[in-house]
């Protein structure tokens, strides 16, 4: 009797888990970049690995009732059998080849930032984030951390004319816009961050000393809020920010609305201190 | 000298060969078992109270000793979940403030995968077993491992007494990542951390005495007979573990000292030029990433530190219980080593997303998911050993039967974090936790419950409690199932880990909040069912059924010796001699289900035994 409650018991174990999968509310937010293969990657893991589990469950279920312990019955005697662990091991290998195959051409796409994406710098700090992207000529200042100070507070370098026309954007909230490939790349002025929107899928460290990147095509218009999704500090779990994705009118209605890094050391040179160098979230 | 000691050597083997190969006047050819290649070990005697409880030499004892602390600080760390977890389902309480809860979230890390089970396996369990599967008196340097489990209590109290010095213990996350670590911004920067790094650094040294050890010990002092292949899978688990450890742990070492050095004397290995609390640091050109990568290439073989003792402790449970052969032991044997060393080139898939340069996803991502082929096979041994066989659902087969699920489960989303490209949006989130927790934390803590139920006998003389001991399967089993399963779901949602509340986002349903109050709930009884278990430890040494010798009937070592719990020195005046390996069980022609490793073949003459 007991085996068989046993058998059943872990029968329901795996119902219970494929029913789960299919109709509990937890499942991932509509995508809304390019990265929809990352989600297509993981529903072919998903099928390869979820015919595995169930396979291997019910088998042990099956084993557990149909071998339960008989006095007069005896176990085979084999120890070993190279035919069957040929064949497990070929086919094992076919499963991993078949999830990694496709896992690696979406990870070289990942990694392969299109030549037309416009390069858009996100600033991480202790706890918040802000903005650059490049002005007319394209190309973002050089900065480095000791430039930092209260009239330049993202430390960019003077002596560089690149950066003159730098926009920047000293809040929480972003805008991108739609079908158009930003390439972003991620500086810290502290310690380690990653910027993180859910819908994008996609993610990188902030490493100081370091410029990260990675790159998406925003897919649909909408208000998204973006997660630090590396443990910085007390302030991790509230480090948070927006991205507005934005049709091009809007978009470039935000964008005329932005200063300049040269406007802006104008402004603070006349409002001195006006700016905090780092915001700490009370 | 040398001389002396071969002529000793000579006279030694003589009498053995003559006692021990010619049993009751049977055949000498069939029964032949080279002679010894080193004498007798001498052993330490105590004499005192002092001497045989407390500062011990006995690996049975030492043994002991080690499980008892890391069970110990393991239940503190399990109180520090129940916080958590609390503080996750019910934010509105107010029941931590953030810098206390990074405070557990770390320690309850740190504890559990070092000072519990890294502890619990090679100290525990390799001391207690390793002597006496092998059929060795003791371990190969007695002073040496009682020197190592003084250094592991010293490594605890130091860890623990990080909570009374002012700024409490690091806040810093289990992976202890500069910057943040040893700046401001991170609850427990400056003593707090220090005295982590200082407790693992004494670990470390401990560790190593123990682990030179077990590895000597199981190289030279093996029975008469006694050949590599023919040790229990128990044995392989753990010296492969024990290698491993010896090779990973120098990397935690050195990274644990230079940021030691960079907190203190302001050098700056692992830290740039940045800004804390609106100050600029005077560091400078240092490089986070290169304390990542020490910490995963200790890190991930830490994984399989842990992973590997468990699956040799799984194999013989399951062997024994099911009352037949290990299926393919050589295959498993080549797959415990085939997976510790590949260990070894892993250890960036932790990292995919941490800035290194991208292009090493390739590489890392192949590597991992060539190690799930060996994984793979372990798992195809374990229930191709349930078929046809004769399943005696004991609580220590319970056991191996829940372990194998939830590593099926949690070695299969390792699949998922291991291929690269999805590990990106899933790394730092909820699928994480789950993850690992299912595979390193559940998985192996089944096979700590097993291995206890299995071995209680030996260590007590008694059984413990069935029916207390079947109510902690279920509940802890399907608990926390219950707990880690769905949790997968909120990572996919997109939770980050590490967040001290999760608050009402756009990105998320409100009913994700309601999911954490069931998790939470269920941990709470998951919990509770751990002090039954801890009642049925202590009642059942005292009051519990009395075992019979050998309750099993298994056919390792270390259930034949002469007496149940082995005296000092574990095997009377003889060393066994062993003729096979220990899975001889429902041989055709036998006329017993098992035939134990020191029943020479003479004895079963009519058994179709395979050459081992
Ligand atoms: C049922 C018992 C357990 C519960 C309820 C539990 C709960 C938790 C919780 C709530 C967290 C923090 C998650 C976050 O905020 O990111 C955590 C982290 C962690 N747990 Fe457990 N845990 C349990 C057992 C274990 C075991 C047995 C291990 C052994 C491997 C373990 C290892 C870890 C590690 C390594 C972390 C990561 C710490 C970090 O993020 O730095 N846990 N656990
Ligand atoms: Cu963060
Ligand atoms: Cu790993």
């Amino acid at each position: 009797m007991f085996p068989l409650i046993v058998a059943h018991i872990f029968v329901l174990i795996v119902i219970a888990s494929v029913a789960f999968h299919f109709w509990s509310p937890w499942w991932w937010t509509p995508v809304a970049s390019n990265w929809g293969g990352m989600d297509d990657t993981i529903l072919l893991t998903f099928w390869v690995t979820g015919v595995v589990f169930i396979a291997v469950c019910l088998f042990m279920a099956y084993c557990i009732w149909r071998y339960r312990y008989q006095k007069d019955r005896k176990a085979e005697y084999k120890p070993e059998d190279k035919k069957l662990e040929f064949h497990l091991t070929w086919l094992t290998t076919l499963g991993v080849i078949v999830m990694l195959a496709p896992g690696l051409v979406v990870w070289h796409k990942y990694v392969t930032v299109p030549e037309d994406a416009l390069n858009v710098e996100v600033v991480a700090y202790q706890w918040g984030w802000k903005y650059r992207l490049p002005g007319e000529d394209d190309i973002l200042g050089k900065t480095e951390i000791k430039f930092i100070n209260d009239e330049n507070p993202f430390g960019l370098n003077l002596k560089d004319p690149n950066g003159k026309d730098d926009i920047l954007v000293d809040s929480g909230d972003l805008h991108l816009q739609i079908d158009k490939p930003v390439k972003l790349l991620l500086r810290s002025l502290d310690v380690l961050h990653n910027f993180y929107v859910p819908q994008f899928r996609g993610k990188m460290d902030m490493v100081p000393g370091h410029v990260t990147y990675y790159w998406l095509t925003p897919i649909r218009t909408g208000d998204f809020e973006v997660l630090c999704a590396e443990f910085c500090g007390v302030g991790h779990y509230a480090m948070r920010g927006r991205v507005f994705v934005d049709e091009e009118k809007n978009y470039n209605q935000w964008l005329a609305q932005q200063i300049t890094f040269e406007k802006m050391l104008a402004q603070n040179k006349i409002d001195n201190k006006s700016l905090k160098l780092v915001k700490n979230i009370e | 000298m040398s001389d002396e000691f071969d002529k000793k050597i000579e006279a030694k083997a003589d009498t053995i060969v003559d006692a021990g190969s010619v049993p009751s006047g049977s055949a000498p050819g069939i029964d032949y078992v080279p002679a010894h290649e080193k004498p007798d070990q001498e052993l330490y005697h105590s004499h005192s109270w002092w001497t045989t409880y407390v500062f011990s030499q006995d690996a049975k004892y030492i043994g002991i000793q080690y499980a008892i602390t890391a069970i110990g600080t393991g239940l503190i760390g399990l109180v520090l979940s129940w916080m958590m977890r609390l503080q996750l389902a019910f934010p509105g309480l107010g029941i931590l403030e953030p810098s206390a809860y990074y405070q557990f979230i770390t320690m309850h890390g740190m504890i559990m995968v070092i000072y519990l089970l890294t502890a619990l396996f090679l100290g525990g369990f390799g001391n207690l077993l390793i002597p006496l599967m092998c059929g060795a008196r003791d371990m190969a340097f007695p002073y040496l491992n009682m020197v190592s489990y003084w250094a592991f209590l010293l490594a605890v109290l130091i860890l623990l007494s990080s909570f009374f010095v002012p700024g409490g213990p690091t806040g810093a996350g289990w992976t202890l990542y500069p910057p943040q670590a040893i700046t401001s911004g991170t609850p427990g920067s400056s003593a707090g951390i220090v005295l982590m790094l200082i407790s693992l650094c004494v670990f470390v040294a401990g560790f190593t005495m123990g682990g030179l050890n077990y590895i000597i010990t199981m190289l030279q002092s093996r029975a008469r007979g006694m050949t590599l292949m023919r040790l229990p899978l128990t044995c392989w688990g753990i010296f492969t573990a024990t290698v491993l450890a010896l090779l990973a742990f120098p990397a935690l070492l050195v990274g644990c000292i230079m940021m030691t050095l960079d907190n203190l004397l302001g050098t700056s290995f692992f830290m740039p030029a940045m800004i804390s609390m609106g100050e600029k640091l005077s560091y400078d050109g240092g490089s986070p990433l290169l304390f990542q990568h020490l910490f995963w290439f200790f890190g991930h073989p830490e994984v399989y530190i842990i992973a590997l003792p468990a699956f040799g402790i799984i194999s013989d449970l399951i062997s024994v219980h099911a009352r037949k052969n290990i299926f393919g032991y050589r295959m498993m044997v080549w797959a415990i080593v085939g997976i510790g060393a590949l260990s070894f080139f892993v250890w960036a898939h932790h990292m995919y997303v941490s800035g290194m340069t991208p292009w090493f996803g390739y590489f890392f991502a192949t590597t991992t998911l060539i190690i799930a082929v060996p994984t793979a096979i372990k798992v195809y041994n374990w229930v191709l050993t349930l078929w046809r066989g004769n399943i005696h659902l004991t609580l220590p087969m319970l056991f191996a039967l829940a372990f194998i699920v939830t590593f099926v489960n949690g070695g299969l989303t390792g699949i998922f974090l291991g291929n690269v490209t999805v590990d990106v949006p899933l790394s730092d989130t909820y699928f994480v936790v789950a993850h690992f927790h299912m595979v390193m934390g559940i998985a192996p803590i089944l096979v700590v419950f097993g291995a206890i139920y299995h071995w209680f006998p030996l260590i007590t003389g008694r059984m413990l409690h069935e029916g207390i001991g079947r109510i902690h399967f279920w509940v802890t089993f399907l608990g926390s199932y219950a707990i880690y399963f769905p949790m997968h779901y909120q990572g996919f949602v997109g939770v980050p880990r590490r967040y001290f509340e999760i608050y009402d986002s756009p990105y998320i349903t409100t009913s994700t909040l309601h999911l954490n109050v069931f998790i939470t709930i269920a941990a709470l009884i998951v919990g509770a069912a751990q002090l039954l278990f801890l009642f049925n430890l202590i009642y059942s040494a005292r009051a519990g059924e009395k075992a019979e010798k050998n309750p099993w009937k298994a056919n390792s070592l270390e259930w034949l010796t002469p007496e149940m719990p082995p005296g000092h020195g574990n095997f009377g005046k003889e060393l066994p001699v062993v003729y096979r390996w220990a899975y001889d069980f429902n041989v055709p022609g036998a006329d017993k289900d098992y035939i134990p490793q020191t029943v020479p073949p003479s004895e079963v003459r009519y058994a179709k035994v395979e050459k081992t």
